[in-house]
This record gives C-alpha cells, sequence and structure tokens, in this order.
C-alpha cells in the first residue's frame, strides 16, 4: 500500500457507544485512495458506509487504526483541528440534500464561504461550475421553491465552493428519480474528469456505482472486495 | 452573513419572534412606566410649588416632608408677623388637606393668593362666591368629566364648582381657607405660609432674619429648597423600588429569551447540525444564538419603549389630575442595556448547548 494517496486508512475501527450496549460499525477497515479518484461504495444498510464518510470527513473520530487525510493524521485531532478540515479540505453531500430552509440557494452557498472566511464573492471559475451545474439562474430561490435535483446540484455547488481536497457524496441520488439521478451523476462524474476533483460516492444502485473509477463493498462493518 | 442568518431565523417564524419581542417589551414598558411616574411626579409637584409666586415657604412644625403636610400647627396669627418682616412683601396662608396620594385640597385666601401667584385663568365660572363653592383646573374636570355650575363629592361631602381654570398652581382642587379650616377643625391655622418677597435676591438675608424671628422650631425654605425636598432620593424606598422593578424585568427579560432561544435552538438542530458539516465551530453557532437573543433585546426594548408611549396615552386619558407620567428618554438606553444584558444571559445555555450538539446526531434529528 503505497502512502502517497489522497485518503490511507489503515485497521479502522468504530465503536459507538450507545449507554451500556456498543456498536461495532467499522471493523479493521483499510482503504487507499489516490487524488483525483472517483469511488464509489456500495453495500447493505447499516453496513458502516456512512461511519466511514464521517470519520474521513472529520465528523466523528476514530475509535482505533490510522486515517490520513489530505496529509491530516484524523486520530491526532482535536474537535477543533476536526471543525477545520470539514471547513476546508473536504464537502459534503447528503441523501437529503440539507440546504437551510430559510435562505436562498446562492445564500446557502454563501454560507459555506463564509465559514471558511473566503470573501463573498468566489472565483469566475465557480461561476463557470454554476452554469455546469445548471442552478446560476436558481440562486434566488429558497430550497423549497426548488426540485429535488436542483437542491441537489445547490448542495454539490455548497460542498464545492471552498474547493475542498475531498467530495464526500452520502447516497446522493437516493432522494432523487432517474432523470435527475443520471443529472447529479453526470455531474460528479463530469467534475471529476473536468477538474480533477477527488469524489467519493456511497450508493445502492448498481448502476450508480459504475459511473467510478473504482467499486469497495462493504458489509458488516468490513471492506469485502474491490472490483 | 450572521445578521442574515439570525435574520432569517427571525423572518421565519414572524409570530415566535413578535412573541418574543412583545413579551421582552412588557418589563421595559414596566421600568419606563415607573421611571416616568416617578418623574412626573416630582416634576408636576415643583411646577405647581413655583407657579405659586412664593419665593420662601415656611411649615409648621410637624411637616416632615413635602409631601406629607401634617395638621395645620401654623396659627394664622403668624401671616401678620411675617408680613411685617423687611422686604416680605405679602405672606400668604395656606392649607392642604390630603385627600388621596398626589390629589391635595388647598385652602386658599383667593385674593391674596391671586396677588401672589398672578391669577387664576378662568375655563369655565369664576371665583368662590358661596362656602362651598369650589375651584378645579381643567385635569381634575377631564379626570372627572365635570364642568363649571356641577357638584362633586370630596372629602365625604358635596361641593359645587364654581370655576374650571387652567390650572398648573399648587394644587387641582381649591376651596375658601375658612371653610376648610372649619372642616378640618384647624380654625385660624394653616400649615403653610408662603411669602413674597419685594426682590427675589434678598432671600438669603429674609430667611436669616425669619430664623431669629421664628426660631428653629419652624421649617424655612427658599422654593430652590423646596421643591428639591422632593426627589427620586428622598421620597423613602422609591430607589430601591426601582431597582426592584428592574430586577423583575431582568428575570422576565431573561426567562423569555432563554425559552425562546432554547426552543429555537431544539427546532434547529438539524440546521445547527448543517452548519457544523460545513465546518461551523463551536463559537460560530453560540455567536448566532446570542445574537439571535440580542435582537429579541433590542427589538423588544424598541416596542416597550413605544407602549410606554401608550401607557402615557392612557394615563392623560384616565386620569390626567392623580398621576402625571413623563417620557425619560435618559432611561432608554439604561432599558436596552439591562434588556441586552438579561438576553445574553438568557441565550447563554441554549447557545452553549447548540454550539456542543454532535453533529452526526444533529444531521440524524428530524
Ligand atoms: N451515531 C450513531 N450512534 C450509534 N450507532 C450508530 C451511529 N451511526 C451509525 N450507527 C450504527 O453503526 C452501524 C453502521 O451504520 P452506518 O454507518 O450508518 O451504515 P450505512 O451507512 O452503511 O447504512 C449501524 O449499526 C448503525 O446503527
Ligand atoms: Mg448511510
Amino acid at each position: 500500500m503505497s502512502e502517497d494517496g489522497i485518503i490511507e486508512v489503515r485497521n479502522l475501527s468504530k465503536t459507538y457507544q450507545m449507554g451500556k450496549v456498543s456498536v461495532l460499525a467499522l471493523r479493521h477497515v483499510d482503504l487507499h485512495v489516490e487524488r483525483s479518484e472517483f469511488l464509489t461504495i456500495v453495500g447493505p444498510s447499516g453496513s458502516g458506509k456512512s461511519t466511514l464518510f464521517h470519520i474521513i470527513g472529520g465528523l466523528t473520530p476514530p475509535t482505533a487504526g490510522e486515517v490520513r487525510v489530505a496529509g491530516h493524521d484524523l486520530s491526532a485531532l482535536t474537535e477543533a483541528d476536526r471543525t477545520d478540515l470539514r471547513r476546508c479540505t473536504v464537502g459534503f453531500v447528503f441523501q437529503r440534500f440539507n440546504l437551510l430552509p430559510n435562505l436562498t440557494a446562492g445564500d446557502n452557498i454563501a454560507v459555506a464561504r463564509y465559514i471558511a472566511g473566503m470573501p463573498r464573492k468566489p472565483d469566475p471559475q465557480f461561476d463557470e461550475m454554476l452554469q455546469f451545474l445548471g442552478i446560476a439562474q436558481r440562486l434566488d430561490h429558497k430550497p423549497n421553491a426548488l426540485s429535488g435535483g436542483e437542491q441537489q446540484r445547490v448542495a454539490i455547488a455548497r460542498a464545492l465552493v471552498n474547493r475542498p481536497a475531498i467530495l464526500l457524496a452520502d447516497e446522493p441520488t437516493g432522494n432523487l428519480d432517474t432523470e435527475n439521478s443520471k443529472i447529479v451523476l453526470e455531474l460528479l462524474k463530469n467534475l471529476n474528469e473536468q477538474y480533477g476533483q477527488t469524489t467519493l460516492m456511497i450508493t445502492h444502485n448498481p448502476e450508480a456505482a459504475s459511473y467510478g473509477h473504482r467499486t469497495v463493498h462493504m458489509r458488516d462493518g468490513k471492506i469485502m472486495e474491490a472490483t | 452573513m450572521t445578521a442574515k442568518l439570525v435574520w432569517e431565523n427571525l423572518k421565519h417564524r414572524p409570530l415566535r419572534s413578535l412573541l418574543s419581542f412583545l413579551l421582552i417589551g412588557v418589563p421595559v414598558t414596566l421600568i419606563l412606566t415607573l421611571v416616568g411616574l416617578t418623574h412626573g411626579m416630582i416634576t408636576d409637584f415643583q411646577q405647581r410649588q413655583k407657579a405659586s409666586g412664593a419665593d420662601i415657604v415656611v411649615r409648621g412644625t410637624n411637616a416632615q416632608t413635602a409631601l406629607s403636610f401634617g395638621s395645620a400647627t401654623l396659627s394664622e396669627g403668624f401671616i401678620k408677623l411675617l408680613e411685617k418682616q423687611p422686604h416680605v412683601k405679602m405672606a400668604v396662608g395656606i392649607l392642604n388637606h390630603n385627600n388621596q396620594i398626589w390629589l391635595t385640597v388647598t385652602g386658599i385666601d383667593l385674593d391674596k393668593f391671586s396677588a401672589m401667584s398672578g391669577g387664576f385663568t378662568y375655563l369655565e365660572g369664576g371665583p368662590f362666591r358661596k362656602p362651598d363653592d369650589m375651584i378645579i383646573d381643567r385635569y381634575y374636570a377631564a379626570q372627572q368629566h365635570v364642568h363649571a355650575g356641577d357638584t362633586v363629592e370630596v372629602l365625604t361631602r358635596p361641593w359645587h364648582i364654581c370655576g374650571v381654570i387652567e390650572g398648573g398652581q399648587l394644587s387641582h382642587m381649591f376651596v375658601q381657607l375658612k371653610v376648610l379650616q372649619d372642616l378640618d377643625s384647624s380654625t385660624g391655622k394653616v400649615n403653610q405660609i408662603d411669602l413674597k418677597l419685594d426682590n427675589p435676591a434678598n432671600v438669603e438675608a429674609v430667611k436669616k432674619n425669619l430664623r431669629g424671628v421664628l426660631g428653629d422650631e419652624y421649617p424655612i425654605y427658599d422654593m430652590r429648597e423646596f421643591t428639591s425636598l422632593i426627589s427620586v432620593d428622598n421620597i423613602g424606598g422609591l430607589r430601591e423600588f426601582t431597582w426592584v422593578v428592574v430586577g423583575i424585568g431582568v428575570v422576565i427579560g431573561g426567562v423569555v429569551v432563554w425559552m425562546s432561544m432554547y426552543m429555537a435552538v431544539l427546532m434547529r438542530t438539524r440546521e445547527i447540525g448543517i452548519l457544523k458539516s460545513l465546518g461551523g465551530s463551536n463559537a460560530f453557532i453560540l455567536r448566532l444564538v446570542v445574537m439571535e437573543a440580542l435582537i429579541l433585546g433590542a427589538g423588544g426594548t424598541l416596542l416597550g419603549i413605544g407602549m410606554s408611549f401608550g401607557a402615557q396615552w392612557l394615563i392623560r386619558a384616565l386620569v390626567p389630575a392623580s398621576i402625571q407620567m413623563a417620557i425619560v428618554p435618559l432611561w432608554w438606553p439604561i432599558s436596552l442595556g439591562i434588556m441586552l444584558a438579561s438576553a445574553a444571559l438568557g441565550a447563554l445555555y441554549p447557545g452553549l448547548r447548540a454550539a456542543q450538539h454532535d453533529p452526526i446526531e444533529a444531521l440524524a434529528y428530524e
């Protein structure tokens, strides 16, 4: 296993403590992701896919093992360091879009900019990306005035506005119809091809999984095989 | 951007925001009304005394404060004696009968009092003619809804209103001195003698002379001393009472903000999770909550200030003679400071809870 991947996971375990019960969500997981790779992750519900993302994205610390993300050793990070990681290094896209309902699409993107301490106006290349995502004309609308596909594209724009090293998309098409799913999947693929965006995507759908360079299968908190 | 987030949150639930403003506004109105009453009553008293035209006031031996007149202990004989003193142009005996707090029936010798004060301006009717005649000012007339020719029941007996005056001098209700003396069984006595001097510049000299004549038994004041007898500091307990009301305001404001923000934070658990997933720090989340609370505090204060004008209007409409309420702008920034402090305090617990939310649990929150 080479050391120069953008994500290096070795022997990672994660236990959730629920009162007296401990849930073993990940057991001895190894994963290597190259810069500019588009990796898809499949596996049944409860197999630990989201947990793996939450650890890589700095939402929760690992219980045991090594995790390196864009040069950061996650087991050594404090809560504040993990906040910084989420702010600058990774971008999340969720199944439920997770836009702030009170803000317009444009302001949802601006919030991410603001939190990262960037100037309000993104660069011209980002404007191009908004065109690319097909939401440049929809920025004045609040989420409830947008279709699911539009909301998810806004969420992708928000995740990418600060140029994160890694995009983590957790079942991004889970709440979309076939047509919108296809649009979003094409976008993720194009973003990866055009901008070299390192992307990890969880999906239930084998067809969706085929959009990536490589697919990883998970079961019972373990990585079974790579194709 | 923080301001926008906060503002959109307030706008998103307008009823909750308005209710919070209102609940914070009420204690502000309470504080401003109390302060306004204090100022209004004191200023009103001072202006009325000054408008009597007296330069020096001599009071009875048992007069403790400007407000408690005590029983009449000054013999009318003093009036003649005081009038003979150098520089004293005129001495006018006055008998005050406390009817209810702040509303006094004052017995005067109309001719002498008019000569000292410059006289009444009659809006209706005219001077006393019969013993049961009473002159009232337009504020009392408005409060009682009466006019010249009507009868009012005061001091457990009916009085015939012979005149309604512009008012502003000494009292709201005047009757003839002799009549009030008989009624109070203090024939030949008064509880205050007002002196008018040939020249106000002689006040100190006259006071000195009077002390020699009357001894230390009778309090002697020039008008400035007399009007400063009544102030926030020497009305017993007033300052303390004000602070108690301020304290109640702080507690109410704090609790309202606490509940309002606690609910808001609970309802926005998911949004807090989203902000955290974007890299929002704990301090950022706390700042959002505290800022929203401060806006609730500031908006509530503004509303409270507005409502204090409403309280003043109500008092003027209902009891223009009994109660005076001033608008005291000095207390606007003070109330604002008080409410901002209690809002910040109230927001602290909900804010810290919000800041410490686990992002994964918050994102899973329905
Ligand atoms: N915050 C949590 N607290 C407790 N248990 C959790 C938590 N998140 C996930 N789990 C448990 O960890 C296991 C893996 O969950 P998850 O990573 O969400 O799986 P997947 O995304 O593959 O469906 C499940 O058994 C789940 O119940
Ligand atoms: Mg999942």
